[in-house]
């Protein structure tokens, strides 16, 4: 991919965030933030590559260490969201 | 032997790119409750093909140690996300952005050292003189900024982590001349970025990193805890664009299009909270606010109020028609949220009416009150916006705010000279009756401003911890 598609999928994409962010309901802002948190630790495939690789020792090392942080993260980030989410109920039964 | 990213085959490309509509569509899922953990369970699939594909097309031999890694740095995150407490969620917040700061510095030096494995060098061999690998500019200038914003969130995340968790004072740090600093510190970092395309030696690279790490910290310690909202808010945003960064570094378009989305989620939470407190992004960012808040307290005992008790306020609410209950950041310090909504079933009980009325920036985190108010089994239909329930205080009998202030002062609106003019208030002045729970009559808001609601005519005190106020009236209600 050359950098102009790059930077075209780039501007896409902040339009579609801002689009998709303005119709969150701002009672789920929190999820929003953790939800967020755990997507963009798909820094993790930067990590992963560097660990792939025995060439460099100190940047397979680096590399690993940036996986557990991300781990921590992608684990973490989505499992708090979920035990979140799970908590907004409606009303059991109409009153009124 | 290093793969060239930049020429994936397409089948890579393409999950990649599913990845990211994945990621799209968990956001899409959070328009609404229902359809919220669905979304969330998207965003996990999306998850698993970028590290799945990213792994079936690089060399298996270190898989090993890199399951280790992910079992381990799995692990913690699972115990973390079932142990921690509901109020203790802005810190968790902080610190996980301080994680993906630190995971864009990781990757972003790991790409300087082995730029091979990336796919962004080139071998150069120059005549009479050792062959050495040169990353092309381009490349240079993404991982410059991917650094350079992953270490500022980093930095910038440990010491709001610090503030939100209590290890550090609320309260602004002003240095001196601190904006020639800061604005000295950046441009010198663009600058270094700009030569560091001439000049790829180790200590351009690493004296960006050092003083976006140092700049980092010199942002957000001018800010005061009650900015908090907006510092979280922010360091989403700059988590984003860091993923963005290094998702160009690695011309990776998962990496890209997550990294937009939450760098443009990050920017419009900030947004709606500086709207929410009537604050330029720029104030909050430059700091301070809340700085002077000791000079107005003794002032502010001496004025009259009536000062209720727990039987008071059960007697009153039970006879209401409606309850507009507002939450604040005081709630979620007393972890009031299960007596509030055990008062509130046993007034429904009697037949009133109860809601519930979010002022945008209550708490430390935007939707932080929402989320407590779930976790106490509160239905989320009768949780307002405070755009939807303004017009309905003037039809209420009683507002029973425990724990907000700032949110409630109508100074904002008629007094011009006040801090917090013009930002958008509840309007619980308007109720019949105002209960206001609070610790004490001397604390002020987190803006320092006396609030007027104290001394009207319809504003009983509540003087107590939240917690026990509140399990009094239960215990009055009977």
């Amino acid at each position: 991919m050359d950098f102009i598609s790059i930077l075209s999928i780039f501007v896409l994409a902040c339009f579609v965030g801002y689009y998709v962010v303005w119709s969150v309901t701002p009672a789920l802002h929190t999820p929003l933030m953790s939800v967020t948190n755990a997507i963009s630790s798909v820094i993790v495939v930067g990590a992963l590559i560097a660990s792939a690789s025995a060439a460099v020792p100190g940047s397979k090392w680096l590399g690993l260490i940036a996986v557990a942080l991300a781990s921590v993260n992608i684990f973490g980030g989505f499992a708090v969201t979920q035990r979140m989410l799970s908590m907004y109920k409606k009303k059991e039964r109409k009153d009124g | 032997m290093a793969e060239a990213v930049h020429s994936q085959p397409a089948w890579v490309l393409l999950a990649y790119l599913a990845a990211g509509v994945c990621f799209i569509l968990a956001l899409r899922g959070l328009s609404s409750p229902e359809s919220s953990r669905r979304g969330n369970i998207t965003g996990m699939i999306g998850m698993t093909i970028a590290v799945v594909t990213t792994l079936a097309t690089h060399s298996l031999a270190t898989l090993p140690e890199i399951i280790v890694a992910m079992v381990i740095g799995g692990g913690v995150g699972l115990i973390i996300a079932r142990k921690i407490q509901m109020t203790a969620m802005p810190q968790l917040v902080a610190a996980f952005h301080s994680l993906v700061g630190m995971a864009a510095v990781l990757v972003g030096a790991a790409a300087y050292l082995n730029p091979e494995a990336f796919g962004i060098a080139v071998r150069v061999t120059p005549i009479a003189s050792p062959s050495f690998v040169s990353i092309y500019p381009v490349s240079r200038i993404e991982m410059g900024l991917g650094v350079a914003i992953g270490a500022i969130t980093f930095s910038g995340s440990v010491i709001a982590f610090l503030k939100l968790n209590g290890n550090m004072s609320g309260k602004p740090i002003l240095l001196p001349l601190r904006h020639l600093i800061n604005l000295g510190t950046l441009a010198a970092i663009l600058l270094l970025i700009a030569y560091f395309t001439q000049d790829q030696s180790p200590w351009v690279f690493f004296t960006v990193m050092g003083l976006s790490f140092a700049i980092g910290f010199l942002l957000i310690i001018p800010i005061g805890g009650a900015d908090m909202p907006v510092v979280i808010s922010m360091l989403n945003s700059y988590s984003g664009w860091a993923a963005a960064a290094m998702g160009f570094t690695l011309h990776n378009s998962a990496m890209i299009i997550t990294g937009a989305l939450v760098g443009s989620s990050g920017a419009i939470l900030s947004y709606i909270m500086c709207r929410a407190m009537n604050r330029s992004f720029i104030s909050v960012v430059a700091g301070g606010f809340g700085a002077v808040s000791s000079g107005g307290d003794s002032a502010a005992i001496d004025r009259a109020y009536k000062r209720g008790s727990a039987e008071d306020a059960a007697f009153l609410m039970s006879q209401a028609d409606q309850v507009i209950i507002v939450p604040g950041y005081g709630m979620a310090v007393s972890q009031a949220q299960h007596a509030l909504k055990e008062m509130a079933d046993k007034l429904k009980a009697e037949g009133v009416r109860v809601k519930y009325a979010i002022h945008p920036v209550a708490g430390r985190m935007p939707g932080h009150m929402n989320v407590l108010l779930a976790e106490a089994n509160v239905p989320y239909d009768e949780v307002f916006e405070l755009d939807d329930i303004n017009s309905e205080f003037a039809q209420t009998d009683v507002a029973f705010v425990i724990g907000a202030n700032d949110v409630t002062n109508p100074a904002a609106k008629s007094d011009k000279s006040s801090p917090i003019y013009g930002m958008p208030v509840l309007d619980v002045e308007k109720a019949r009756t105002v209960l206001f729970v609070k610790r004490s009559m001397g604390g002020v808001g987190y803006a320092g401003v006396d609030n007027e609601l104290f001394y009207r005519d319809n504003t009983m005190m509540l003087l107590s911890d939240a917690k026990k106020m509140v399990e009094e009236i239960v215990k009055n209600l009977g």
